[in-house]
């Protein structure tokens, strides 16, 4: 029997019973549709953190100490927690080309969180932050409306104020009507210089839920003379991110004077680092979200089996004639493996057109990026799930004595 | 020697089941029939006729004794090699018809052919004149359930002639059909056995077994009567 012939057979078979086909197909589509959707979605929501984490600056180091560096201990004299604290002088010595060549700028961060008024409203900030210009730059945070402050500003402890999104929102209404109005943060004046520009979150903390001032105004109005929470570094190239951090550790280490015998008391986080971390997050999610959808292919799987087996019990008598009408064993065989074939077959085509159209709108607040191989090896799974599970009923029907298969009824 | 009868069954037993519960529906049957010859196999319902006709098809296999088909012997064929015996020496033409459902009268006839690998044009062709002999080349397109009983059993009949057999083996041919319809049948079958076909019928109405020409009586798995009648 031709190839053609077979179809043939196979095409009328399924025919004879439209809806129950239909059902199947649908059953593996599901099925199909599910692994494309899934692991796009995964895909997606890796691409998106990774866009967020490149758009925060891939060269960027953020340095903090540990404090005491783990010298403390009862009845012996170790280095104090002073000793170790990141001071202005370190944001300084890491910005100069001389002794760190290859840090582009080292913004002094210092953090504190204040009540803002502007008349009779009033709005917590969160975070508000004291650091120089070049924090701007590093973190990726431009200012949208209005201007930033200047180094002059910073020298002069000027009181002027950036506003993240939010904090402007809250406080104007119109972030617009901010700027060049004067607010009060704590008991001290302050003139709003600029709105910086919305930020997408990467957390739970709202990124626009901010404010910035010059370091210098923060420590003589907000938090004191104490010591840095952190510098910002931000390598001169995106290459050079792993040197730079060799060089801020040499330099912070030297300038502390940390013995050679104790583990650094800085923490240096590469954003690289982060981003690697959370692309590793982000396949582990794919991975758990495409075993999900192959549990399904699989159901769909064996509702081709549940299906052909019914078939074939069906058609028995009709097997009973063929096999009579001089129909070998592989005949038999090739026809109903072909027909569960075209079934799953079906319902993979149907299965990727409908993951197309599916994965083009956002889902679960995630655009759905598509993984051209996970769409081959779900049409090749759907074909291999038709001859595997079409292969019991067929050898069934293939199997079956012709006087057994005719008598039948 | 033997091998030049058509059909040459020897001490052929047939047991269903296995020990107290045993059926034996033949007890050790011998038959020779030459090719040409139109035969007639009588009995009773339980007789053993229905077993002996599906052996004689290569749709079963004796329990013991030897089947000689055109000089091979059946029981030492392979799966595939009987089917191929039956679709190429043997035309089946059943009580209940058998045709295909939801598939035209023509597709049917060709049925047989493409499973002995015709090409399509061939196929068509042979199909063709098959439903022209039996005069049904009007009712090609139609599906078996378009048809009466009488054009079923001729779409059969012309399903069992497309590829030639040398025997044509019914199995009560007319115990479905109408006066009129079996007339008809009987006719082609007498018209085939003219052409020199040879045609064993199965069958328990005696105005069947009067067209024959050799009546073989099967009462509790053994032939018990086997006359030549014309």
């Amino acid at each position: 029997m031709s190839p053609r012939d077979l179809f043939g057979a196979a095409l009328r078979g399924l025919g004879a019973n439209k809806l129950r086909s239909l059902l199947t197909v649908l059953g593996v589509s599901i099925g199909v549709g599910a692994v494309i959707v899934l692991v796009a979605v995964g895909n997606g929501s890796g691409k998106a953190v990774q866009d967020r984490l490149e758009a925060m600056g891939t060269n960027l180091l953020s340095v903090s100490t540990t404090g005491g560096g783990g010298g403390f201990q009862r009845g012996q004299a170790g280095p104090s927690a002073q000793q170790y604290s990141l001071t202005l002088e370190d944001a300084s010595a890491l910005a100069d080309k001389r002794l760190a060549p290859d840090v582009a700028s080292a913004a002094p961060v210092m953090t504190s969180s204040g009540t803002a008024t502007n008349g009779d409203v009033s709005y917590t900030v969160n975070q508000v932050i004291g650091t120089t210009p070049s924090y701007l730059p590093a973190t990726n945070t431009p200012v949208e409306i209005g201007q930033s402050f200047t180094q002059q500003d910073v020298d002069s402890s000027q009181r002027v104020i950036l506003l993240g999104q939010t904090a402007a929102t809250e406080l104007f209404t119109r972030p617009a009507a901010a700027v060049g109005q004067t607010i009060k943060l704590g008991a001290v004046d302050f003139v709003v210089l600029g709105v910086l520009a919305s930020k997408d979150s990467t957390g739970f903390s709202d990124p626009n839920a901010t404010a910035i001032v010059p370091i210098s105004t923060l420590r003589a109005t907000q938090a004191g003379y104490g010591s840095l929470n952190q510098i910002v570094v931000q390598a001169a190239d995106k290459d050079r991110v792993d040197v730079a951090e060799a060089e801020v550790t040499e330099l912070l280490t030297a300038r502390h004077q940390v013995p050679a015998d104790e583990t650094s008391p800085f923490r240096i986080t590469n954003s690289a680092q982060i981003l690697q971390t959370s692309q590793d997050t982000a396949k582990t999610f794919t991975a758990l979200l495409a075993t999900v959808a192959a549990i399904s292919l699989v159901v769909g799987g064996i509702g081709v089996t549940n299906i052909m087996l019914v078939t074939v019990t069906e058609r028995t008598r009709e097997i009973g004639i063929r096999k009579a009408l001089g129909a070998r064993r592989r005949t038999i065989l090739g026809q109903f493996l072909i027909e569960a074939t075209l079934l799953s077959l079906i319902g993979g085509a149907v299965g990727v057109g409908a993951a197309l159209i599916v994965s083009r709108f956002q889902l679960a607040g995630v655009q759905p990026v598509l993984v051209p191989s996970s769409i081959a090896l779900a049409l090749g799974v759907s074909a291999a799930v038709g001859l595997f599970f079409g292969s019991m009923p067929a050898h069934r029907a293939a199997g079956l004595r012709p006087i057994d298969a005719l008598r039948h009824e | 020697m033997a091998a030049d009868a058509l059909i040459d069954i020897r001490d052929v037993t047939k047991t269903y089941g296995a020990g107290e519960t045993a059926v034996h529906a033949l007890r050790g049957v011998s038959l020779r029939v030459e090719a040409g010859e139109y035969v007639a196999v009588m009995g009773s319902s339980g007789s053993g006729k229905s077993t002996l006709m599906n052996i004689l098809g290569c749709l079963d296999i004796p329990s013991r004794g030897e089947y000689w088909l055109d000089g091979s012997n059946v029981a030492r064929l392979t799966e595939d090699q009987q089917a191929l015996v039956r679709g190429r020496k043997i035309g089946f033409i059943f009580q209940s018809f058998n045709l295909i459902p939801r598939t035209t009268a023509i597709a049917n006839v060709e049925l047989p052919l493409t499973y002995a690998h015709l090409r399509r044009a061939e196929r068509h062709k042979r199909a063709a004149r098959a439903l022209e002999l039996v005069g049904l080349s009007d009712r090609a397109d139609h599906r078996p359930n378009q048809l009466s009983g009488g054009q079923q059993q001729r779409v059969a009949i012309a399903r069992a002639l497309a590829t030639g057999p040398r025997i044509l083996l019914a199995d009560e041919p007319t115990g479905n059909l109408d006066q009129h319809s079996t007339e008809e049948v009987l006719g082609m079958f007498d018209e085939l056995n003219a052409d020199g076909r040879t045609v064993v019928v199965i069958t328990h109405e005696n105005e069947v077994a009067a067209r024959a020409r050799r009546l073989i009586q099967v009462s509790d798995g053994r032939i018990v009567a086997d006359e030549v009648t014309r």
